[in-house]
């Protein structure tokens, strides 16, 4: 792939470069298959662990940098302050009750429709808006 | 988590069975079709054996040692404590009777997935272990040996059963696949093999009373949002009490119905009601759930779970006990619960406080299914209803499996359908009362990354009700169950986009005329009324 037509020493750079993209990119894919399997990931030198869905097991080592890392796998580029506005109501509540809220208090005390929470959370309350905020998962008939 | 294909993709199901024997077709765990494992601490908290970390994907599910003796002594002592175990292991002639009833073999097409073959999972190896045939003519006799594979099968399988007992209805010889399937999962639990879907909501439920997890000051912190909502559309304020010593009645709820869409309606249903007839009862935050994981886990954690019902009554000093539009929690209280912790002898008969209506079928439980109750208001002229005021629902009616098999429970909540709703169509025949299809996500199964299998086991019962969302215009489909409330809403955004999903006591709570109410112009979900002057359809 590398060197077989190399006669000339322009082929020979151009070999190296696709050598090391090649490598790198083996190494991304090494590293992400790792978080994968682990299921975790590292935040500013924290390692966050979570579960199949990627929910944190640890609701205790949340942070803002934890937010923002989950955010992008949710769909959501850039925590606004909006975003902000439901994920710390989210917290709170949960300090409070140790309990995700039910969706439509979220609605009532954040003063933001469903749709308008499903704009700012493209996957939804529970899986989105929750996850980034760092909440467990509720189970049972729901 | 898997991506779930589109219904076209989906609906193209190939019933062809394969050319190998079933014994030769090892077990593959697709995409979508499975439920993650138990965490360690759902187990650790009910004291279930082998908490540990592992995954169904893995190769190792880090089996105790010595699990093949743990099996065949778990099933040497069931099949000594349940004759019925016996006999289901015994007398299946494999006439096939089953075979196509199952929703899960409907919507998959996979041949282990008919009832007849699921058991027979099972059953081989009860062959081979407890009969001479089995013993001395091995596979000839329908037997194999007992082997991690079979173990990761049964994981699959029993998994992929939600416990509704259709087949059961059309077996000559009324064998009950549920008994089977409970069996078979208790076996997996003694070996620590069971899905956080049913871990989870065990632990949370003995530890904080309900599936969810909901501590006392959350409960209540819910229920009083719930009566604002009340308020905001009728101008009452209902007042209920917690934990209250001496009342009447305690009632509870599945706990799904306080916390998630659209079971909340249901909830702020009951509490309109218990208001406007001036029920005297009473919630508890200990006992806040009816429904119960427990019996998708094993008989034991079902009798636990079960228990704190009653001990909450006795502790209160109630008469008896009220419960809320939920599922499994009537299987078990109607047909395990007297001999598992019953009777409940420190209770009374059930009797109607506002009719006197005595409700002997609840002699030994002292439980009352709420339809029954409020069935028995409206037959009793006790109630004002006015049915226009749901006219924007036509409304068909899903039997839920638990009460329609399990309790015979069909005409009450069609008779307050009908009292409470002006358009009402009833799904095919073949579909409803006890032939009902099931949700697909019945018996713990409604986890999301088993999202796969529920839209196929779903399939079912949603062209059932595509059937009258086409033909009459249906856009509500109303159950009596809280398994249901979570499970058909997705089922139909998946296949019946269009429908949405409520309760009974929700259009209770909207036609229920209430002494000195505001006029209303909304409904429980806040959308407005329709109205003409005729009362006709808009």
């Amino acid at each position: 792939m590398l060197t077989t037509k190399d006669k000339e020493g322009n082929f020979k750079v151009a070999g190296i470069v696709g050598c090391v993209t090649w490598v790198s990119l083996i190494l991304i894919l090494i590293k992400n298959l790792l978080e994968v399997l682990s299921m975790s990931f590292e935040v500013n030198g924290k390692v966050i662990e979570v579960d199949e869905d990627g929910f944190i097991t640890d609701p205790d080592l949340w942070d803002e940098a934890v937010a923002e890392y989950l955010a992008k796998t949710e769909e959501v580029e850039e925590l606004t302050e909006d975003h902000w506005k439901v994920i710390n109501y989210l917290r709170d509540y949960y300090k409070q009750y140790g309990i995700a809220p039910m969706v439509r208090k979220v609605t009532k005390e954040t003063g933001f429709s469903l749709k308008e929470i499903y704009e700012l959370f493209p996957s939804g309350p529970a899986k989105g808006a929750c996850k980034i905020a760092g909440l467990p998962k509720p189970t049972g008939c729901v | 988590m898997a991506k779930v294909p589109k219904p076209e993709q989906l609906v193209n199901i190939d019933h062809k069975p394969p050319a190998k024997p079933w014994m030769d077709m090892p077990v593959k765990f697709e995409e979508g079709m499975w439920c993650y494992a138990a965490k360690p601490e759902s187990l650790e908290a009910v004291g279930l054996p082998n908490p540990r970390k592992w995954s169904p994907e893995e190769e190792d599910w880090k089996l105790p040692e010595n699990w093949k003796e743990v099996i065949f002594e778990g099933l040497r002592e069931r099949l000594e404590k349940y004759r019925s175990l016996r006999i289901f292991m015994d007398i299946c002639v494999r006439c096939g009777a089953c075979a196509d009833k199952c929703h899960f073999f409907l919507g998959t097409g996979d041949p282990k997935n008919m009832p007849v073959l699921r058991a027979e999972l099972l059953r081989s190896i009860y062959r081979k272990e407890f009969t001479v045939a089995g013993k001395l003519l091995g596979k000839m006799a329908g037997a194999r040996e007992l082997t991690e594979d079979v173990v990761k099968e049964w994981f699959y399988y029993f998994f992929q059963c939600t416990q509704c007992r259709r087949c059961s209805v059309f077996c000559p010889y009324g064998i009950d696949t549920a008994e089977i399937t409970i069996i078979a999962r208790e076996l997996l639990n003694l070996l620590g093999c069971n899905i956080e879907w049913i871990a989870s909501p065990v632990a949370n439920c003995y530890k904080k009373g309900n599936h969810l997890g909901i501590q006392p000051h959350a409960l209540k912190d819910m229920v009083e949002m719930l009566a604002d909502d009340i308020e905001d559309v009728t101008g009452i304020r209902v007042e209920p009490t917690f934990n209250r010593k001496g009342a009447e009645i305690l009632f509870i709820p599945p706990s799904g119905d306080v916390f998630a869409d659209p079971g909340i309606y249901t909830f702020m249903g009951y509490l309109m009601l218990f208001h406007e007839i001036g029920l005297d009862y009473t919630l508890s935050t200990y006992a806040s759930e009816g429904g119960n994981f427990g019996s998708f886990t094993s008989h034991e954690m079902m009798k636990r779970l079960n228990a704190k019902m009653y001990a909450e009554a006795e502790r209160l000093g109630v008469k008896w006990i009220l419960g809320g539009e939920c599922g499994h929690m009537w299987r078990v209280v109607h047909q395990y619960m007297n001999t598992m912790n019953g009777p409940a002898d420190f209770l009374e008969e059930p009797v109607s406080p506002i009719t006197g209506t005595k409700f002997e079928n609840a002699k030994s439980t002292k439980m009352v299914h709420i339809v029954e109750f409020t069935a028995d208001l409206i037959r009793n002229n006790k109630l004002k209803l006015d049915p226009s005021r749901n006219d924007h629902f036509r409304i068909t009616f899903h039997d839920s499996c638990n009460p329609a098999r399990a309790m015979g429970l069909f005409e009450e909540p069609r008779y307050i359908i009908k009292n409470t709703c002006n358009y009402f169509y009833e799904m095919p025949e073949e579909t409803i009362r006890e032939k009902t299809f099931c949700c697909g996500s019945g018996a713990g199964l409604n986890a999301e990354e088993n999202m796969v299998m529920r839209m196929k086991g779903g399939l079912p019962r949603a062209n059932a009700v595509k059937y009258v969302h086409e033909k009459y215009d249906v856009n509500t489909l109303t159950c009596i169950c809280a398994v249901d409330r979570a499970a058909l809403p997705t089922l139909m955004n998946y296949w019946v986009p269009g429908v949405s999903v409520s309760g009974v006591h929700e259009l209770v709570g909207n036609a229920l005329i209430m002494k000195g109410e505001k006029q209303r112009t909304t409904n429980l979900r806040g959308e407005p009324l329709l109205r003409t002057e005729d009362g006709g359809d808009v």
